[in-house]
C-alpha cells in the first residue's frame, strides 16, 4: 500500500502548491455568484418558507464549486500527466488499477472539500445558514466529490487534447450543475424541466446537501442518496476499468 | 552499489534470466511493430538492442515495461511475467524512457522521493542522496525540473530508473542530445552497475557506444530479430576489411569485380574477408598496371555491420 500513500500525496501536493489558482480562485468566483445573484432576486424570490434567498444560494453554491473542482482535480491532473508524458512515471511502477483509483478520486474529493468548505466559510461570515444535519451535509459533500472525481477519472483518460477536456467540461459538467437546482428549486419550474431536471443526478447532490442545512427538499434525503451512491458506484466501476484494461494508457 | 545488487541477487536465482521474451508480436493498427520475437537476455549482461527508427525497439520496452501489451506471446522479467505477476516484474525493472519528461510540479529531490515512494520504498532518503550525488545532481537537487537543462532533466530520469534499486535497467536512447562530458559519465556509471551485477540493455543510435560497452547484441528491423550474436562475433562474422583506394585510370581489373563495393566520392571501395585479401587485391592492381593514388586500410566497426545488417547482408 505504500505506492498508494505516495500518489495520494503527489496528487496532493499538486493542487496544493498551487492553491491560489485551485482554492483560492474558485471560493471567490463562488462569493461574487452570492453577492450577485442575491443583490438581484433577494427581494423576488423566497424558497422554502422562512429562509432568505441568499441563505438557500449558499449550499448550492458550495456544492456547485466543490463538485467543479473535484472533477478538475482529477481530471487536469491526468490529461496534463498524458500529454507532457510524465504519467509514465506511474505506469512504470507496481501500483495496482485500483490504487491509482483510489489515489486520484481521494485527492478530488480533498480538493473539492476544502473549496466547498471554503465557500461555506466564508459565505457563512455574510449570511446566516442554518445547520440542521452535518452527517447529511457531509455525506453528500463526499460522495459529490467522489462522483466527479470519478468522472474527471473518464474524461482525464478518454480525452487526448485540452480542448476535448475542456468541452466535456462546457458540455457536460457546467450545465448539469447549473441545472441542478443550485439557484432554484425545480419545484419552481414548468413540470417538464421538473421532470427533466429529477433526470439529473446533480440534481440530487444539491438537493441532498441543502437538506442538511435546512432540513427541508424537494426529494426526500434518502432517495437523494440512494440515487447519488448508485450513480458513484457506477461510474466508479467504470473508471476502475478504464485504468485496468489502460485504456488510452497502455497501448 | 554493491549493496544493492546483493540484494538483487538473493531475491532472484543468478541462474534465471534477467529477460525472457518468447514469440512476442504486437500491432498497431495495420503495422506490425514487433512480430514474433524471442529473446533471452542473463543476468548480469550488458546488451544491445539496435535497430533504425522504426524497427520495435521501443516497442519491445514498452511490452516489458507494461506500457503496451503484446498481442501475443509473453514476456518475463527475473521470471515474473509483465500482465500476470505486473507488481514483481516492474520492481525488478527500472526504465529511463526516450522521451525527456517530468513533472514541472515538483523538484528533483521530490520527483525522486516520490518515485522511491511508488514503489513502496518511502525510507529511501539515503539512496535517493546517493544517486542524486553520483549523478552530479547536488546543485540541483532542491531546484525545479523545469529549470534545468535537458542534460540535466536526462541524468534526472536515469536517477528515477534506479531510485527503487532495480536488477534489470533498460536505457532508451539515454545519451539522445546529451554533451560529450555527460555521456562519459553516464557510461562509467552504468558500467559500475552492471559490474555490480545489474544487468543493461541499451538501446542507442551512437553505435560506437553499442559496440565499446554491449557483450551481446541484437538488431531488429521490421519488427523481427536480424542479428543476435555477442559483439565481437558479429564484428568478426559480417564485416571483415575495407580498402578505400584511387586508382589512375579509374578502372578496376576484372579480377576484382567480386570485391567491388561501391564509390565514395573519388574513391572506390573494395570489401576483402582478412588482411591476406589486401595483398592480392594489390598485386592484381599492381599486374593490371594501374597506379595508386590514395590507400586506405579500414577495420569495419559495428556500423559497417549494421548498414550490412539492416540492408539485408
Amino acid at each position: 500500500m505504500g505506492g498508494f500513500y505516495t500518489l495520494l500525496y503527489k496528487e496532493l501536493l499538486r493542487f496544493w502548491k498551487v492553491s491560489f489558482q485551485t482554492v483560492a480562485a474558485p471560493i471567490l468566483t463562488a462569493l461574487l455568484y452570492l453577492l450577485i445573484f442575491s443583490h438581484a432576486l433577494e427581494s423576488r424570490v423566497q424558497v422554502y418558507p422562512g429562509i432568505s434567498y441568499q441563505a438557500f444560494l449558499v449550499p448550492g453554491l458550495a456544492m456547485m464549486s466543490l463538485l467543479q473542482n473535484a472533477f478538475a482535480n482529477s481530471s487536469s491532473s491526468l490529461i496534463q500527466s498524458k500529454i507532457t508524458g510524465n504519467l509514465v512515471f506511474v505506469l512504470l511502477t507496481p501500483l495496482s488499477p485500483l490504487e491509482i483509483f483510489l489515489a486520484y478520486i481521494l485527492a478530488a474529493i480533498a480538493r473539492g472539500l476544502m473549496v466547498g468548505l471554503g465557500v461555506l466559510a466564508v459565505t457563512m461570515l455574510l449570511v446566516d445558514v442554518p445547520v440542521q444535519n452535518p452527517l447529511w451535509v457531509f455525506a453528500f459533500a463526499v460522495l459529490g466529490g467522489g462522483i466527479l472525481g470519478a468522472m474527471g477519472i473518464i474524461a482525464g483518460i478518454w480525452a487526448d487534447k485540452f480542448d476535448q477536456l475542456a468541452a466535456f467540461q462546457n458540455f457536460v459538467i457546467i450545465p448539469l450543475t447549473f441545472l441542478a437546482g443550485v439557484f432554484y428549486s425545480v419545484h419552481s419550474l414548468p413540470e417538464f424541466w421538473l421532470q427533466a431536471s429529477h433526470l439529473n443526478p446533480f440534481f440530487y447532490l444539491v438537493d441532498g446537501f441543502r437538506y442538511g442545512f435546512f432540513g427541508m427538499g424537494d426529494v426526500p434525503p434518502w432517495v437523494s442518496l440512494a440515487v447519488v451512491a448508485g450513480c458513484l458506484l457506477g461510474l466508479g466501476a467504470l473508471s476502475l476499468k478504464l485504468l485496468s484494461v489502460g485504456y488510452k494508457l497502455r497501448h | 552499489m554493491a549493496v544493492s545488487s546483493a540484494r538483487a541477487r538473493r531475491q532472484h536465482p543468478p541462474t534465471m534470466p534477467a529477460i525472457e521474451v518468447r514469440q512476442a508480436s504486437k500491432r498497431y493498427g495495420p503495422v506490425r511493430a514487433l512480430d514474433g520475437v524471442s529473446l533471452t537476455i542473463e543476468a548480469g549482461e550488458f546488451f544491445g538492442l539496435l535497430g533504425p527508427n522504426g524497427a520495435g525497439k521501443t516497442t519491445l520496452i514498452n511490452l516489458l515495461a507494461g506500457l503496451a501489451r503484446a498481442d501475443g506471446g509473453s514476456l518475463r522479467i527475473m521470471g515474473h511475467d509483465v500482465v500476470e505477476d505486473y507488481r514483481r516484474a516492474r520492481r525488478a525493472l527500472g526504465v529511463v524512457p526516450q522521451e525527456l519528461v517530468f513533472d514541472p510540479f515538483f523538484t528533483v529531490r521530490e520527483t525522486l522521493r516520490i518515485q522511491s515512494g511508488y514503489f513502496g520504498m518511502r525510507n529511501n532518503h539515503a539512496w535517493v542522496d546517493e544517486i542524486i550525488e553520483r549523478l552530479d545532481l547536488t546543485e540541483k537537487a532542491d531546484a525545479n525540473m523545469r529549470s534545468l537543462s535537458g542534460g540535466m532533466k536526462r541524468r534526472v530520469l536515469v536517477a528515477q530508473a534506479l531510485v527503487h534499486r532495480p536488477p534489470v535497467i533498460i536505457l532508451d536512447e539515454p545519451t539522445a542530445g546529451v554533451d560529450v562530458e555527460l555521456r562519459q559519465g553516464l557510461w562509467r556509471f552504468i558500467r559500475e552497475l552492471n559490474g555490480a551485477g545489474h544487468t543493461i540493455v541499451l538501446t542507442t543510435h551512437y553505435l560506437e557506444e553499442a559496440e565499446a560497452l554491449c557483450g551481446r547484441i541484437a538488431m531488429l528491423k521490421h519488427g523481427r530479430i536480424v542479428a543476435l550474436d555477442e559483439t565481437a562475433n558479429l564484428l568478426k562474422g559480417f564485416s571483415g576489411v575495407r580498402i578505400r583506394i584511387r586508382l589512375e585510370p579509374d578502372e578496376l581489373p576484372a579480377q576484382l569485380a567480386g570485391y567491388n563495393a561501391g564509390h565514395e566520392g573519388a574513391l572506390r571501395l573494395l570489401q576483402v574477408q582478412d588482411y591476406g585479401q589486401v595483398e592480392e587485391v594489390l598485386a592484381a592492381i599492381r599486374q593490371a598496371g594501374l597506379l595508386v593514388l590514395e590507400l586506405e586500410i579500414l577495420q569495419a566497426d559495428l556500423e559497417d555491420v549494421f548498414v550490412q545488417v539492416i540492408r539485408g547482408k
